[in-house]
C-alpha cells in the first residue's frame, strides 16, 4: 500500500527565510497525522505544498499517489482543505457554499443534493442551511468548512488549525466531527495544530516541526515517554522546540493568527 | 503504484470533458458573485449614482453651453453611451479589491484547491463582473430615456448594446484582477485604482470626441479599449450616432484585449494564495 502522503527533503524559502527546510514525512493511509510546532514553524507552507498552492523551492511529495508539481490537477481531485484562515463566504448561505464545492467538484446534481442535506444534517447545521453565513458563529464556520472539504469523499483531508480561536465547547464539537468523519469515511487527515490537547485528542501519529525541521515524530504516548517518565505531549513540545507555546512566531505570525482567531470567533 | 496507474482508476462520477469543464466551472463562479448581488444589492445600487449625476448634471450643463461640438448628434446623445461605459468601467476597476479581499479571508483558497482550471476561475469572476455592469447600464438607460436621449430600442441594438456592455467591463474587472495580483494589499490597490481610471476615462471618447483632443491624448485613446466600447455603443445605443472605427473592429478590440487579459490573470492569480 502507498503512502497517502509522501515528502522528499520538501523546501521551501521565502526569501532568506527557509519556511520549510528539507522535510521528509510520510502519512499513512487513514491515519490522522498532526503536525505540531509554534507560529512560524513551517506547518502552513508545508500543507500548502501539499495542496498545490505553493510551489517547492526544491523536494518532491506525492499526495495519494500524484506528484504535487507533475499531477497538479489528481491531487486537487484527491484532497480537501480547510485553511486556517476562512474559506466559506460569508455573504452567501450554507447550502450555497456546499452547492459551489459539489459544482466545482462535478458531482452529479442529484446526488449533490442529497450530499448537501446528509452534510448539513451531519454537521448540526440543518436549520441554519438557508442563512448566510456571515450570521454563524466560529464553531459552526468550521463545522460547514469541514463539511463544504469533504463535500466530494477526498481520500485526505487537510485540516489547518482547525480550532485556533474557538471556545472550548466548540473546539470539542469540532474535534467529535472529525473523529466521527475519519470513522466513516476511513479519511486521511493531516491536521496542523499548535495546542497539545488537540494533538493528543486526535492524532494518531504527530510530527514536531521547528524553524521548518522535523525535530521529532512519533506517537503521542512513545514521544512522551522518551523525554521523561511524567512527561506530557507539552513537556515533549517544550523539550523539542526550546519553547512555551506561547512564544515563537513574527509578529506577521501572530497578527495573522489573531485576525483569523477574530473573525471566527 | 505510480501515478499513470492511479490515473486510470475510474472515479466515483464521470467527469465532463475540459471543454465542458472549463464553461461549468466559470459559470459556479460567475453565479456566486451573483448570488452574492442578489443577497445584498446595496453595493450595485451605489454605483448606480454616479452614471446619474453625470447624465443629469455635466450632462445638463455641457449640453446647454454648447461647449463641446459633437456635429449632428446633440452633447446628451453624444455623452450617454460614454456614460455607459464610464459606469461599466468604474463599477468594475474596483472588482480587484474583492479578490484581494477573498485572499485575505482564505475563501480564494478554496477556489484554488478545487480541480477547475486557472483560466475557469478567472474567466467566472470577468463574467460576474461584466454582467453586473448590466444593471448600471439599465440604470443608465431610465435615466437617459427621462432626459429625452433619443435611444435606440431595437432589439437587435439591444442585445448588442449588452454584449458590449458585458465584454467591456469584463476586460476591465480582469485588469483590475491582474493589478490585485500584483499589488497583492486593499491599500495598494485602492491607490493604485484611483490613479488608473482617471487616465483611462479621459484619455477616451467618452465625454469628448476625438478629434477635439491633442496629438499625444489621440494616441493614448486609441490604444484605449474603452475608446472602443464607447464607439461601438454610441453607434449602436442612440439614434443618429456614428462611429470612429468600423464595428467589427471594435468588437475585436474588445474580445481582444479581454482574451489576452484572462491568459495573464489565469497566470498570476495563483500567486496571490501563495
Ligand atoms: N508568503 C510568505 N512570504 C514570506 N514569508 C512567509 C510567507 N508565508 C510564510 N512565511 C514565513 O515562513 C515561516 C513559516 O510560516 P508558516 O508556514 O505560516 O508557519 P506556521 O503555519 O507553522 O505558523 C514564517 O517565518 C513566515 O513568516
Ligand atoms: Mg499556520
Amino acid at each position: 500500500m502507498p503512502q497517502a502522503i509522501e515528502t522528499r527533503e520538501l523546501t521551501r524559502r521565502f526569501g532568506r527565510v527557509t519556511a520549510v527546510d528539507a522535510l521528509s514525512l510520510a502519512v499513512r493511509p487513514g491515519e490522522v497525522f498532526g503536525l505540531l510546532g509554534p507560529n512560524g514553524a513551517g506547518k502552513t507552507t508545508t500543507i500548502k505544498m501539499l495542496i498545490t498552492l505553493l510551489p517547492p523551492t526544491s523536494g518532491s511529495a506525492t499526495v495519494s499517489g500524484y506528484d504535487v508539481i507533475a499531477d497538479q490537477r489528481l491531487v486537487r481531485r484527491s484532497i480537501g482543505y480547510v485553511p486556517q484562515l476562512l474559506s466559506s463566504d460569508g455573504a452567501l448561505s450554507a447550502r450555497e457554499n456546499l452547492d459551489i464545492s459539489g459544482r466545482l467538484y462535478h458531482i452529479p446534481s442529484a446526488d449533490r443534493r442529497t450530499r448537501i442535506s446528509e452534510a448539513l444534517e451531519f454537521m448540526g447545521l440543518a436549520d441554519v442551511g438557508d442563512n448566510l453565513v456571515r450570521t454563524f458563529s466560529g464553531g459552526m464556520i468550521r463545522r460547514l468548512e469541514i463539511a463544504q472539504a469533504m463535500l466530494h469523499r477526498p481520500e485526505i483531508l487537510f485540516l489547518d488549525e482547525p480550532t485556533v480561536g474557538l471556545d472550548p465547547v466548540a473546539r470539542r464539537a469540532v474535534w467529535e466531527h472529525v473523529r466521527r468523519l475519519r470513522d466513516r469515511e476511513g479519511t486521511t487527515i493531516l491536521l496542523t495544530t499548535h495546542y497539545m490537547d488537540e494533538a493528543a485528542e486526535l492524532c494518531e501519529r504527530v510530527g514536531i516541526m521547528h524553524l521548518g525541521k522535523l525535530v521529532a515524530l512519533g506517537t503521542p504516548e512513545s514521544l512522551a515517554a522518551e523525554v521523561g517518565p511524567a512527561a506530557t505531549l507539552d513537556d515533549v513540545f517544550t523539550h523539542y522546540t526550546g519553547s512555551d507555546l506561547d512564544e515563537g512566531g513574527t509578529y506577521r505570525d501572530v497578527a495573522r493568527t489573531r485576525r483569523t482567531a477574530r473573525r471566527l470567533g | 503504484m505510480t501515478s499513470l496507474e492511479r490515473a486510470a482508476r475510474p472515479a466515483a462520477w464521470a467527469e465532463p470533458p475540459a471543454a465542458v469543464r472549463f464553461v461549468l466551472d466559470a459559470w459556479t463562479v460567475a453565479e456566486a458573485e451573483l448570488q452574492k448581488l442578489a443577497h445584498d444589492p446595496t453595493e450595485l445600487l451605489t454605483r448606480a449614482v454616479q452614471p446619474i449625476l453625470w447624465l443629469l448634471v455635466f450632462g445638463q450643463v455641457l449640453a446647454r453651453a454648447r461647449a463641446i461640438p459633437t456635429g449632428q448628434l446633440g452633447y446628451i446623445d453624444f455623452l450617454a453611451p460614454g456614460v455607459l461605459a464610464q459606469s461599466a468601467l468604474f463599477s468594475a476597476i474596483f472588482f480587484g479589491i474583492a479578490v484581494i479581499w477573498e485572499r485575505d479571508l482564505g475563501v480564494l483558497h478554496k477556489y484554488l484547491v478545487s480541480p477547475a482550471s486557472r483560466i475557469s476561475l478567472v474567466t467566472g469572476k470577468a463574467l460576474a463582473g461584466g454582467l453586473r455592469a448590466l444593471v448600471q447600464a439599465a440604470v443608465v438607460y431610465v435615466v437617459a430615456a427621462l432626459i429625452g436621449v433619443h435611444l435606440q430600442l431595437g432589439i437587435t441594438q439591444l442585445v448588442a448594446v449588452a454584449v458590449v456592455v458585458v465584454l467591456g467591463a469584463a476586460g476591465f474587472a480582469t485588469f483590475s484582477l491582474v493589478i490585485a495580483c500584483l499589488v497583492r494589499t486593499r491599500e495598494r490597490f485602492m491607490g493604485i485604482g484611483q490613479v488608473l481610471t482617471m487616465p483611462l476615462f479621459f484619455a477616451s471618447s467618452a465625454v469628448y470626441p476625438i478629434a477635439l483632443m491633442p496629438g499625444w491624448l489621440q494616441a493614448l485613446a486609441k490604444v484605449n479599449p474603452l475608446t472602443y466600447q464607447v464607439d461601438a455603443l454610441r453607434s449602436l445605443m442612440v439614434s443618429g450616432g456614428t462611429a470612429t472605427f468600423p464595428i467589427a473592429l471594435d468588437f475585436g478590440v474588445l474580445v481582444f484585449a479581454l482574451v489576452v487579459l484572462l491568459a495573464i490573470a489565469a497566470r498570476l492569480y495563483p500567486r496571490l494564495a501563495m
